[in-house]
Order: structure tokens, then sequence, then C-alpha cells
């Protein structure tokens, strides 16, 4: 955990740890997992709003809590950015971590995946395997996507390779 | 030939005019005419060929096929690619071994009118062109996803080609994906399948590569042991190369990339993992391959005892039952073998006193003996379970 600042540290050992290692395939010991999401992203969520750092939504598109789909902000000068995100649980999950897609951005940015899969590959993946089964979706979400969102953001605006929908002219954009 | 036609149609157009009568002739003539434009709309539509590029940029979109190439070179793997133009390569014949070092010079599998298609599509149709003969099925999906994974085994369950064979539909599963996730899918599908299947991969820099012979029970799964940035603590940012983003690799058309080490490289995994196959007596499990050293270790991988994929713990546990019968009936086979062979000396004399040595390494019964490992590699975690060995010790000493 090097490298990492210390607001993120110390956001990171407030949201609780997760205990069962199960995936979508496991049953019952996954509706047990899906709640100690649940309970997690609950808690990281009300620690975000207290803080008014609040920046995402994020719930289950469908009963087995395999897809989930919600939206994602970040503020750059002051502007707010809004971009969809989604993502599948894996099959193989835990042990593998979800890929976390920002379709929107998708052929915008060289640090992304096909379909808008942004890249976790190096700050991420990583501390996922260590933590593994400790780590969960609002882990994910602190220390995979919101640090890529603070490093790509203000690069895509600067470049204008992506517009605030004030100052957006077609509907395509943000 | 947009031309000619062009011409073709003129000339029809003038000997129509210059006939006195055309009632007669008009008819065959206006025939030729409507099947001459019918040939020119077809020569518009044939493929069209990629123009030539004229630098070799690092951009990374799908119109350049040489991003991938460009990302070596800020590795530092070659110093200058653009050099690459300037060199030229004599191939002498062009059968199985030329065709294949063509192939690997100039990328033929996917070409260049096959831009927009998935590369599954692009894939069958090529090699159906290349070998009607060959049976293939084409997926496009995410084998990472619940709903693509239930599609993947199911296609490998799936038996339309040989409805008699036992188990899954499939000889042999060979995985040549380009990240974790889809392997621990793989590892997964197989290990529930009980299947048989080749591990492939190469390294960022393109330098190295691995393949690893997988068989559920009997060798270790790709769970078995951890990856390295879990099992040594090292931080991964020290294995990458600064400025290398790994996305930016796959993420335009990486299958477009000509003249490469890296085709080269992936050339030498994916031959070995052929050439494995062909063998199938495997007498190693997993070797690696690194073509800056020329350097090729090999080793056996045992499964783990404490894999945490629970599928896998299970064909462990039907190998050790099967294991006794099955090396029993090796055994015998082997026994009856020799007694084929008929007795007596091949030479009646020995004068310098040759003698032929068994070369095969001594069978490791117990896990201790196989610690040993290939000369350039070394641990990274110390040995474990070390505190059951202690007891032994102490009776032993007590003993004396």
């Amino acid at each position: 955990m090097e490298g990492w600042d210390p607001n993120t540290k110390s956001t990171l050992t407030q949201i609780p740890l997760l205990t069962t290692k199960a995936g979508p395939r496991d049953g019952a010991a996954w509706t047990t997992r899906l709640k100690e999401e649940y309970k997690a992203l609950i808690a990281y969520t009300q620690m975000n709003k207290s803080n008014d750092n609040d920046w995402f939504r994020i719930s289950a598109a469908n009963p087995e809590g395999t897809r989930w789909t919600g939206k994602c902000w970040y503020v750059h000068n002051l502007l707010k950015y809004e971009f969809d995100l989604q993502f599948d649980i894996p099959v193989t999950y835990p042990s593998t971590a979800p890929e976390l897609e920002l379709p929107q951005l998708d052929g915008k940015t060289q640090k992304m995946y096909r379909g808008g899969k942004i890249c976790l590959t190096v700050h991420f993946k990583p501390l996922w395997a260590k933590n593994c089964p400790r780590f969960g979706i609002a882990h994910a979400l602190c220390l995979g996507l919101a640090p890529w969102l603070a490093a790509e953001v203000p690069v895509l605006v600067d470049s204008g390779m992506i517009k605030h929908k004030d100052d957006a002219t077609s509907t395509s954009e943000s | 030939m947009e031309a000619e036609l062009k011409e073709m149609l003129n000339d029809l157009d003038s000997i129509k005019q210059s006939l006195p009568d055309p009632s007669n002739l008009a008819s065959s003539i206006l025939k030729l005419q409507s099947r001459v434009e019918h040939l020119t709309k077809l020569a518009k539509s044939a493929p069209v060929r990629r123009t030539k590029v004229q630098d070799m940029s690092a951009e990374v979109v799908d119109s350049n096929p040489y991003s991938r190439l460009m990302a070596l070179q800020r590795m530092g793997i070659v110093d200058n690619y653009e050099r690459i133009r300037e060199l030229s390569v004599a191939i002498v014949g062009i059968g199985g071994v030329g065709s294949v070092a063509a192939e690997m010079l100039t990328r033929l599998f996917f070409r260049p009118e096959q831009v927009g298609m998935t590369k599954t599509d692009a894939a069958s149709q090529t090699l159906s062109d290349i070998n009607p003969d060959v049976v293939l099925e084409s997926f496009t999906m995410n084998i990472t996803t619940v709903q693509g994974f239930e599609t993947f085994m199911s296609s490998l369950r799936n038996k339309s080609f040989r409805p008699n064979k036992e188990g899954s539909g499939v000889d042999l599963v060979l995985s040549c994906v380009d990240n974790y996730e889809a392997r621990m899918a793989v590892n997964q599908a197989c290990n529930e399948l009980n299947q048989t299947w080749m591990e492939s991969g190469v390294s960022e820099d393109a330098v190295s590569g691995h393949i690893q012979l997988l068989i559920p029970g009997e060798t270790a799964c790709f769970a078995c042991a951890p990856p390295l940035v879990v099992a040594s603590g090292v931080d991964e940012r020290t294995l990458k190369r600064e400025g290398v983003c790994a996305a930016s690799f796959t993420y335009y058309h990486e299958a477009f990339f000509p003249l490469s080490t890296d085709r080269h490289n992936l050339g030498v995994v994916a031959g070995l993992s052929s050439a494995k196959y062909a063998e199938v007596t495997a007498t190693f499990w997993t070797c690696g391959y690194n073509s800056l050293k020329d350097f090729f270790p090999t080793m056996e991988m045992r499964p783990n005892p404490q894999c945490s994929n629970a599928a896998c713990l299970e064909r462990q546990k039907e190998y050790l039952l099967v294991k006794p019968a099955r090396d029993a009936a090796i055994r015998a086979k082997m026994e009856a073998e020799a007694l084929l062979v008929p007795e007596g000396p091949l030479h009646t004399d020995n004068e310098w006193n040759i003698s032929v040595e068994d070369d095969t390494e001594p069978e490791r019964t117990d896990a201790t003996s196989s610690d040993a490992l290939p000369e350039g590699l070394t641990r990274e975690l110390p040995t474990a379970d070390e505190f059951q060995k202690i007891p032994c010790h102490r009776t032993s000493h007590d003993n004396f």
C-alpha cells in the first residue's frame, strides 16, 4: 500500500472487510457474500456522504446479484462529470476482481480495455489478489475506480475528449 | 480491371450506334451491356487493399497495425522498429516451415479486409478457406461472466461431432487468452469437466513465454499456486516497465501486428503447445522460454493439496483412487513388452567395456526429494509445513 495517499488509506481501513469466500455459482454461500457486499457498500457510501465526498451509486441489476449498474462522477475544475458504471461478477469471484466498465468512455482513452473496461492491472489487481476474499465491490470502487477517475478525467477533459454536459452541443457527450 | 470494363462498355455503345438497323443485334448487345455493368459492380465490391502505412506510429487506433510493435520499442526490447523496413529476408521453400515463417513475417491469418469483424468470425472464415475439411464452431463471448461461462461449459460438453466420446466433447482445450480472469475461468471449467488443457502465455515485453499442461487431479491446476505478486509480495510495478499500460496493448486489433518478435515468440509458444499435444507423452509439465537468454526451464508441478479450487481437490481425490490401478497397468504393460524382447547378448564381445546406463530419473515418491528446482530458478517463499517434520526428527534422534 506504499504510495497511496493517507486519505484513501484511512477510508479503506474503515470499509468493513468481507469473510465469505463465495462466487455467483456457490448457491447459499453467494447469498451470504452478497449481504456482506451490501453491508460494505452501505458503510462506504455513508462514509463518503459524511465526508462530503459522495461519488457513486451502484446496485445489483438482477436478482442473482451478478450484474451491477449505476453511476459515478468526478469533480474537475468545479464541474461535475458523470458516467454510467457497470460490471459483472466473474464466475471465479472473489479470486478474480470484477472488471469495472465505463461504457461511455470506450475508445476515448488508452487506459481501457475494449468495451470500456478500465485498466486495473497495475494499481489494483495485485492488492485485490493479496486481500482475497476480504476485499469486495466497495474496495474495488475505492482502490480501483476512484484513482482511475482522478488520473484520467482531468486528462480527458483537458484534451477535449470529454465535455461537460452544459458545454456539450450534441447529446452523445457526457 | 475497372478501366478495362469501362472501355468495353464504350466499345459496346459505339457498336450499337454504328449499326444501321440495330433491331436484330440490339437485344444481344443490351445483354452484353448489362453483363459488363454487373461485372463493374462486382469489381467495385471486391476486397480493397489496405494502403501502405507511411510512418510507423505508436498511436493505439483501429487503423494502426503497428502500435504493439512501437510499444515494444518503448519498452526497450528493440532500439528502432522502423529499421525493419530496411531489412529483407529470403525464404527458401514455402512448405510446412516456410509458410509458417512467411505467415509470421507478414500476418496472413487476419486480412485487412476483415477489419471490423470479430476475431473469431475472421478466423473461422480464413481457416475454412484454407481447409474446408476442418469443422469449425466459433463463439464470441466473455467467459468470465455467469452467462458466458455457462455457454462455454455447454460448448465443451457438446458432443455433436463425436456422440460416443466419454467425458466432454473435446479432447483438449488450448488456453490462448491474455488475462488472469479468463485463465481462471478456463481452469474452473476444465476442473469441473475433468478436461485436460494447456495454458500458454507470452510476457508483455514479448521476450518470454510459458506453456503448461494441466491434467485435473494429476498435475497442478492454475489456482494451485498463487500468482507471483501474492506469493512473493513483490510490487507488480517493479515487474512492469514505466509508461506501459497493459490496456493499451490489447485495446484495438491486437491481432494485426506484423513483423514482430512478438509473433516470433508467440510462434515458439504456439508451436510448442501443438508439438506437445502431438507428442502427448508429456514428460515435462511446465516450461518457459526466454528468447533473450534462449533459456528453457522446465519443471513438473504436482497439484496443491490445499488448492483453493474445490473442483481441483475433488479431481485430486479421484486421481489418488485410480492411481494404483493405473500404475499397475503401466507396469504390467512394460513387463509384457520386456518379455517380448528376445534374450541373449546383442554383441558377443565388448572389448571396450561399453555399457548403457539408464538415464531416466529415479521416481520421486515424497515431496522433499522433488524440491530441487531446475537451473536458474529460485524459490520466492520458504518451504511450507516444516513444523510437521519436527516430531519425526525428534523420534529419530531418540532412537539414537
